[in-house]
């Protein structure tokens, strides 16, 4: 009974990666990029690039799996970022816009728990209409244009090439890898984390144990804004303006980064662990099919393939392991 | 009974009654428990046994008497502060969370933590503990509960309530997915909790597990008490005879019929649901009643007959032809299913009377591709008449009407795509008495116009008054059967309840 159960435990240990391994191994194969593919440098670039999903993964991956969903994701960066040059534009120091840029994320975030709970809404429709809103706020405090912001050290956050140069990553990127940590520990070893998984699990059998799950959703909600509050400072620090119209549709990246990474949009699944590997299949396969020099739309089709390819392979695990 | 008369009772309730709109689903509820007691609280289906045990747990608030805990009033405003109070229901799964493991699921709620930080190690060995006490330490702290069977979760359950500091244990229906093993395993783990003073409150229609396992017992009939006493010295006629009741005198409008030639022939099938092998066999012109508990296997029959779940074994053969196991082609072989879920499964409900009564056969209505919408109303309406359902007309939804005209709407959708073979499963639950006569009015017309009729019901008065051969499932197989004649309402609660005929 022990050693198939190492087994089985050393095969989902690995099993998240394989993916990623898959798509490195194919690409460092490739004649053609084989020899720029795993260079430091091309790391670097795909590290950087990926941050924006990847922090707004983390907010994500606590809400799937409480069985949510935030759609209002890609607007709420953006709208972050448009009030973190708007700030630092009027004057503001650097370290104030960038909090108020992370507390307007929050509070979006905040907004939705607190439509969810009170109007017993599915968050479905709650973060889609928040995504209409959000999206409209940000262009009307843009007034429908870019806001140009003075080069700041929050510029430098997403720098390819970082002061001082011992720092070998992006400080964006070294933030990025810190929460990941501090998220993944919240959920594997605090009352909150377990919490998420029981309301996505079982909702009444969590109600019916007592936890305030009402209470618990708004949080979490919070907790995701907050993430894309300050991927939403990224995204400034890397366009260096304050862009209302950017990240469309960038929600469907970061929920397929989460779904990718084993999160089950029927709640009660889903690791930090997943969602970053996720992230990094999707940026390693874009980066990859640019240097082939595919086209776009490749890209496209490649990606919606992994996608269907692993939530089937996940099923499938699942099933064989009930 | 084991437990000393004279120490004081755990839980008294007393008067208690609750009404529903106009039904009174209990009034005068006398129910006592003794400490370290084992108190069997049996019924007939629809007796009160769960509106008290939902009173008890604090789901529902009673509209009159009073509760006691030791001797201290007890009002729980919700199922927490039932918990606290020391009041736990062991249901299945439906307290546990599946993705999460044995240990998260037992402290659920009230995880021990250093700010926030959880601190498992205690916990851990408290569990591990009280799994040894009950004679499962097999059972891993980090096994996903969907990973565990019926009879481990169960254990999972009563884990936490001891753990919880509960004083009175509520099994309902504990054994009723179990194996013969696991039951003989969870009496154990009773005898345990007795011993450790814990009492117990439990609701089973196996009486012999009753006998086996309790101390006393409380018999409630159309929700009010119908008697009690000590468990020993208690033959079981007399309990099956305080569940039964009078015989009720209702309205069965005999239709005459003769039974013809074989209509559907069922051997030694087994479906994915069912625990056994089942055959049957039934006539034209015939009635078959099918007795038995919920959860005797009688849904699961007539699903894998209608091709809802797959076949493992055996045939269904149509008048002598096999055909394909699905719905689609059972429909055209000439079936028809009434389900027991009439809101889940037997209508569309926001649909209209006309899309739910000839949505199981458009053709008549194709004309060029499309659906001849006046046709179609009009068909619609003439069946409306012919059933007597009153509603507003065909075009209105089907969730504005009562629940007899509901189940009289799916009643003109089975014979509007011309079914043969008749399976009713439960077709007068939760209808008015008017309703139900036509209901066996209609049942009788169809027999006598040459239908086969698989008649599934857990009230036994109906199928004595309506059926012309009754069998009896217990623990998915048929335990007995005979011509209506040969039952009576005791005898179909004892084989129903022991499984012996």
């Amino acid at each position: 009974m022990n050693s198939p159960n190492k087994l089985k435990s050393a095969i989902n240990l690995v099993a998240p990666f394989l993916g990623l391994i898959l798509v490195l191994a194919l690409f460092s194969a490739m004649p053609d990029v084989s020899s720029r593919f795993l260079r430091l440098a091309n790391l670097k670039a795909v590290a950087t690039q990926s941050v924006i999903v990847a922090m707004g993964a983390l907010g994500m991956t606590l809400v799937i799996i409480t069985g949510g969903i935030d759609l209002s994701a890609a607007s709420n960066i953006a709208l972050s970022g448009v009030i973190t040059a708007y700030a630092i534009n009027r004057g503001l120091p650097p370290l104030l816009a960038v909090l108020l840029g992370i507390l307007t994320g929050t509070l979006v975030g905040f907004l939705n728990g607190l439509l969810i709970t009170r109007l017993r809404l599915v968050p479905f429709i709650v973060t889609m209409g928040m995504m209409g809103i959000a999206r409209g706020m940000a262009k009307w405090i843009a007034r429908n244009q870019k806001i140009d912001a003075p080069l700041t050290w929050v510029n430098e956050l997403m720098s390819k090439s970082p002061r001082p140069s011992w720092l070998l990553l992006a400080p964006g990127v070294w933030l990025m890898i810190v929460l990941a940590v501090v998220m993944a520990v919240v959920l594997r070893r605090t009352v909150f984390g377990r919490h998420a998984f029981a309301i996505g699990s079982n909702e009444s059998a969590a109600r019916l144990c007592g936890i305030r799950v009402d209470g618990a959703k708004v949080a979490i909600y919070a907790v995701c804004g907050l993430f894309l509050g300050l991927s939403g400072v990224m995204e400034f620090s890397r366009l260096t303006v304050g862009d209302p119209t950017v990240a469309v549709g960038l929600e469907l990246d970061i929920i397929a980064a989460v779904v990718i990474g084993g999160g089950s949009l029927n709640g009660g699944e889903g690791s930090i662990l997943g969602s970053m590997i996720g992230v990094f299949i999707m940026s390693f396969l874009r980066n990859g099919c640019t240097m082939m020099g595919w086209p776009n739309y490749i890209q496209e089709i490649i990606i919606g393939i992994i996608i269907i390819a692993a939530v089937s392979l996940d099923r499938v695990r699942h099933r064989s392991a009930a | 009974m084991t437990s000393p008369a004279a120490s004081a009772p755990v839980l008294s309730m007393n008067r208690v009654g609750k009404r529903f709109g106009a039904t009174v689903a209990l009034s005068g509820v006398d129910f006592e428990l003794g400490p370290g007691q084992v108190h069997a609280l049996l019924g007939e289906n629809g007796a009160g046994k769960s509106t008290l045990m939902k009173i008890l747990s604090g789901a529902l608030r009673p509209d009159e008497g009073e509760m006691a805990l030791a001797g201290r009033p007890y009002a729980p405003d919700g199922p927490l502060a039932g918990r606290r109070g020391g009041v736990s229901m062991i249901y299945q799964e439906l307290t546990l969370a599946p993705h999460l493991t044995v240990e998260e699921n037992v402290c659920l709620g009230r995880e021990p933590n250093r700010s926030g930080f959880l601190v498992r190690a205690e916990a851990r060995r408290r569990i591990r503990e009280t799994l040894a006490f009950l004679g499962h330490p097999e059972i891993g702290l980090d096994e996903p509960i969907r990973r565990l069977s019926v009879g481990a979760r169960q254990i999972v359950e009563i884990t936490r309530s001891l753990l919880d500091q509960a004083r009175i244990l509520v099994m309902d229906e504990p054994t009723s997915s179990l194996s013969l093993e696991d039951t003989e395993r969870l009496f154990q783990v009773i005898r345990k909790l007795k011993a450790e003073g814990v009492s117990i409150i439990y609701i089973s229609h196996f009486l012999e597990e009753v006998q086996a396992v309790a101390d006393v017992y409380t018999v409630l009939r159309d929700g009010q008490n119908a008697g009690s006493g000590a468990i020993a010295g208690t033959p079981l006629e007399e309990i099956i005879r305080l569940m039964v009741g009078k015989p009720v005198t209702e309205l069965f409008p005999h239709v005459d019929h003769r039974p013809g030639e074989v209509l559907l022939a069922v051997n030694g099938l087994k479906g994915a649901r069912m625990a056994e092998p089942v055959t049957l066999e039934l006539r034209r012109g015939e009635i078959l009643g099918l007795a038995g508990l919920i959860g005797a296997g009688r849904t699961e029959t007539l699903r894998a007959i209608f091709g809802l779940d797959g076949i493992e074994s055996g045939t269904v053969l149509i008048a002598g032809r096999p055909g394909a196991s699905n719905p689609r082609s059972r429909i055209r072989q000439g079936l028809g299913l009434l389900s027991e879920d009439r809101q889940g499964e037997g209508l569309a409900l926001s649909r209209s009377l006309a899309d739910n009564i000839t949505m199981s056969r458009l053709e008549p209505y194709r004309k060029f591709g499309l659906l001849d919408e006046k046709r179609r109303l009009a068909a619609a309406a003439e069946w409306m008449r012919t059933m007597a359902i009153k509603a507003s007309g065909p075009r209105g939804p089907a969730s504005s009407l009562s629940g007899g005209n509901q189940q009289k709407v799916i009643l003109a959708r089975l014979l509007h795509q011309q079914a043969d073979v008749l399976l009713f499963d439960e077709p007068t639950r939760g209808i008015d008495v008017m309703s139900k006569a036509q209901i066996y009015e209609w049942i009788g017309r169809l027999a006598a116009r040459g239908k086969g009729i698989l008649f599934v019901s857990s009230y036994f008065p109906e199928l004595l008054g309506v059926c012309d051969r009754i069998a009896v499932f217990y623990r998915g197989r048929i335990a007995a059967e005979r011509p209506a004649g040969d039952w009576t309402d005791e005898l179909l609660m004892a084989a129903a309840t022991t499984g012996k005929a």
